[in-house]
């Protein structure tokens, strides 16, 4: 593969079908969902897999975005910020983050609220602590960890312990 | 009454969903993306910059150099008068004087030298690798090794660049008689590392121009602040700049004052005539934007037997540039905090080939708290005195600087109520352990001066079917502003929160200020109050009722105390007008003078040292402030635990390290640079506020928070450490080879 090959790239987003001919193989997953698709709602914080802003769903995952080619993605299936909430229903997790207020800025939101998501599915959320650690690839710098937490307990269904 | 209710914030919706816009998330048709060539080392001249093997790369459309560049012209600082130094200065708004690409000098390592334009992102980026630079290499001036001789020795007393706010030194009484009688004395050195914002959002401009006028979304803390420089740097009539800027992703004072990759982008997007699209990566981030400097604080503290203060005394120096005298007033801290009869201050700078420092929170008592409030403790345990009782007994009845009176101070209390929390009276005395853990508490005074910027303007558009508008152009950082101010209107013209919509951050509307030195709601929460009022007092007398005796009440006017009343669109309907415009501002001139201003507070804090491998954790903490009137204790609440854990960044993780042989930062990105992470952080952080209403500072009663919270935090966690193992650290951050 060499950088001036272009690529056909077929994926699902947010249950929508795209195909995109004529693809740079240098475009990450991040740059695709932002710069091609205007799928916004992903942020780049460091673009090194550092801050976790670019957080979305890769067949179910989360990764970040920024450390995945698209080229790699071909028929997979990936949902982002933009496509967790049921039309104008929103996900539990996102309003648990407005319930317990769990953000200010709103920076690193939409990947703190795609990990949570992620993380309730997979089981991580069984104390508070767990909630901490598994949530510490998402940068705050406003800082609104303990509200966080909050909100991932509440939206995991648990009782405050 | 909505003012004091928790409401949850209405920029949710936007913010959980991905729909909240910041700068980078906007297009243009035919935008060009910038990625910027710097230097790689610190002082010298750039020879040659060879771009062929960058426009050979596909998508590349140009490389600017400094050859390209129009002359940029002097931005003169808003504080400059008539024959004095000021004339010479640049200054805020602006961040810097030096404007890089404007010829082959180079001042510091990460100075912007070329601007790759290409078709895509990956395209620049690609560009940008194959941008071939020649040097003559000069010899940096470095900063000092960090200790107390060498700093001392290169400390100047600074010049007025723009950033002498006030003057670099200042002596009240004796200090001399002061330091003889005393009984007990403390002298101590306390150094900090250079430190960055990291704010999670890099900076990011869309400069777009059409037939000569320039629109820009940029991330920042002050819209008209950009129009401004711009204006002045492009040479264009400010009216011809619109700046738009709807949330920011974070500001914390970095994106306060005006960098030059905002002008950058702006100039190159007129050269290219397409717009351009210049969003900073990490690494710019810290060498294109400002950061706290490396500071030294040189601290005497003198007491009689009864701990009263006989003299203070804080020489402090912090690092700067080469070009502009940037100035850290951390001795603001000694002028506000305690009563004494004699103080000797000073400031001064040690000038280096490095980027430019600037504000970051909590700037000014955030590094004044660390080496105050350290030395304070060191006093009392001197003393054999309970540091809060040494606190009490040294407390500021008024201003101990100026003598003033106090336009609300309830420190008394916040210190009372912060203890009671906490169990500060009932702590163990004798060393304590959890385990492989030692326990320690500690605690420290919080204090930040108030900053009301003129004149911040705010328009409320009262629609016939009860809606509102609030129009002002300040921003969101996140701060709670999109909450209070429909919140300070809905109180005023008895409307739900719903009815209640808030436009800001565009040079379109009211100017409002800069989002900094926590100044919004005193300052253009006021502005909003005064509107809301003026269109009430229209509505009144549309209704035939006077305007200083009516109330709004579910959507209802009426003479004060009266039953029912007439509804909005009732009085409306007996005119032509579709909504009423109200207008407001706020002028700090008219309100307070003659009266010292502060916010004041207590942090009391947990933490667990283990001293076989000298980790340090937060396990709980209390703070406790007098911050005048809480308009929403929701978002307070999470700008104080922010603060706290801001706080907690700076006692224990945070450092730009500059490395000793070019002075450049050796970590540039997230992996390098420890910030807090969720797993740092406990939930048991307790916020409270005392009940009160400073009606002196602002007509809102409320003053500002968001630069509180952060102060006090890194000594009251270095008394902690000392509590638990008896080891005094006096160099931030607190990290494991101090502790072993």
């Amino acid at each position: 593969m060499n950088f001036h090959d272009r690529h056909l790239l077929r994926l699902r987003v947010n249950g929508e079908d795209h195909s995109l001919s004529d693809l740079d193989p240098r475009v990450t997953l991040l740059d695709l969902l932002r710069e091609r698709l205007h799928l916004t709602g992903t942020k780049k914080g460091c673009n090194f897999g550092e801050c976790g802003a670019c957080t979305v769903h890769l067949d179910g995952r989360r990764v970040n975005a920024c450390m995945i080619l698209a080229v790699s993605c071909e028929g997979r299936e990936v949902t982002t910020i933009e496509g967790l909430a049921d039309g104008d229903a929103l996900h539990p997790v996102q309003q648990a983050f407005i319930d317990h207020d769990g953000f200010q800025c709103g920076f690193c939101t939409p990947g703190q609220v795609m990990s949570a998501a992620a993380l309730i599915e997979e089981g991580h959320t069984g104390s508070d602590a767990e909630i901490r650690e598994w949530m510490s690839g998402n940068l705050c710098r406003c800082s609104a960890y303990p509200q966080i937490v909050e909100a991932v307990r509440a939206a995991a269904g648990r009782a405050s312990q | 009454m909505m003012i004091s209710q928790p409401v949850a914030r209405p920029d949710g919706g936007v913010k959980v969903t991905g729909r909240a816009r910041y700068a980078a998330d906007y297009f243009a048709p035919d935008l060009l993306y910038a990625v910027l060539v710097t230097a790689p080392v610190p002082a010298g001249r750039v020879t040659s910059i060879m771009v062929d093997d960058a426009l050979a790369e596909k998508g590349v459309v140009r490389v600017l150099t400094h050859e390209d560049m129009p002359k940029f012209g002097r931005f003169a600082s808003p504080r400059a008068e008539p024959d004095t130094q000021m004339q010479q200065a640049e200054g805020p708004p602006a961040a810097q004087s030096f404007m890089p690409m404007q010829g082959d000098e180079i001042r510091h390592e990460g100075q912007p030298l070329a601007i790759v334009l290409g078709e895509t992102l990956e395209a620049a980026e690609a560009g940008a690798r194959h941008v071939a630079l020649r040097f003559e290499f000069a010899e940096p001036e470095l900063p000092a090794p960090p200790e107390w001789t060498a700093i001392d020795k290169a400390a100047v007393v600074p010049r007025e660049s723009g950033f002498l706010f006030l003057e670099p030194t200042f002596t009240k009484g004796d200090v001399d008689r002061g330091l003889s009688d005393a009984a007990a004395m403390v002298e101590a050195v306390y150094l900090q590392p250079s430190r960055h914002h990291n704010a999670m959002e890099p900076s990011a401009t869309l400069a777009e121009w059409n037939d000569g006028e320039l629109t820009l979304h940029d991330a920042t803390q002050h819209v008209y602040g950009v129009r401004q420089v711009l204006a002045a740097r492009l040479n264009v009539p400010a009216g011809k700049v619109r700046v738009i800027s709807r949330h920011t992703g974070g500001g914390f004072g970095g994106k306060g004052w005006i960098w030059p990759h905002q002008v950058l982008a702006a100039a190159a997007a007129r050269i290219m005539q397409r717009p351009v699209r210049l969003a900073l990566s990490r690494a710019n981030a810290y060498s294109c934007l400002g950061y706290q400097p490396r500071m030294a604080q040189k601290i005497v503290l003198a007491a009689d037997r009864s701990g009263k203060l006989t003299a203070v005394q804080q020489d402090v120096v912090n690092l700067t540039t080469v070009s502009d005298d940037f100035v850290e007033f951390a001795t603001e801290a000694s002028k506000g905090l305690y009563a004494t009869p004699a103080m000797r201050l000073s400031q001064r700078v040690e000038r280096a080939n490095v980027a430019m420092p600037t504000a970051l929170r909590a700037p000014v008592e955030g590094p004044g708290t660390w080496a105050l409030e350290s030395a304070i403790d060191e006093l009392a345990h001197r003393l054999g005195i309970d540091p809060l009782d040494l606190r009490l007994i040294n407390h500021a009845d008024t201003d101990p600087a100026t003598g003033q009176p106090w336009s609300s101070k309830k420190l008394r209390e916040a210190y009372e109520e912060g203890a009671r929390l906490f169990g500060w009276r009932e702590r163990p005395r004798k060393p304590q352990r959890d385990g492989d853990w030692l326990i320690g508490y500690g605690m420290a005074t919080c204090s930040m001066g108030c900053f009301r910027h003129p004149t911040p303007a705010a328009e409320v558009r009262l629609h016939r079917d009860g809606r509102v508008l609030i129009r002002t152009g300040t921003q969101d950082i996140g701060t709670g502003t999109l909450t209070i101010f429909p919140q300070i209107a809905a109180d005023v013209l008895g409307l739900p929160m719903e009815k209640i919509e808030l436009e800001m951050g565009d040079t379109e509307l009211p100017e409002a200020g800069p989002t900094y030195g926590s100044s919004s709601t005193m300052g253009v929460g006021a502005a909003v109050l005064a509107a809301a009022e003026d269109a009430r007092s229209q509505l009144a007398r549309l209704a035939n009722l006077l305007p200083d005796e009516v109330e709004m009440h579910d959507g209802h006017i009426r003479r004060r105390g009266a039953a029912g009343g007439q509804t909005i669109a009732d009085v409306m309907s007996h005119t032509d007008i579709g909504e009423i415009i109200g207008s407001g501002s706020f002028d700090p001139a008219q309100h307070g003078n003659g009266l010292a201003m502060r916010t004041f507070g207590a942090i009391f804090m947990e933490v667990g040292v283990d001293p076989g491998l000298g980790l340090l954790r937060l396990r709980r903490a209390v703070g406790s402030y007098s911050a005048g009137r809480i308009v929403n204790p929701r978002t307070a609440r999470s700008q104080m635990t922010g603060g706290i854990i801001w706080g907690w960044g700076m006692a224990a993780m945070e450092q730009s390290r500059h490395e000793p042989v070019l002075g450049r930062f050796l970590s540039k990105n997230l992996s390098g640079v420890a910030i807090p992470v969720n797993a740092d952080i406990p939930g048991d952080i307790i916020i409270h506020f005392v009940d009160e209403v400073d009606e002196h500072a602002s007509p809102i009663g409320g003053k500002g928070i968001g630069e509180l919270g952060a102060t006090g935090v890194a000594a009251a966690v270095a008394n902690a450490v000392f509590d638990a193992t008896g080891k005094r650290i006096r160099e931030l951050p607190i990290t494991p080879e101090k502790l072993l």
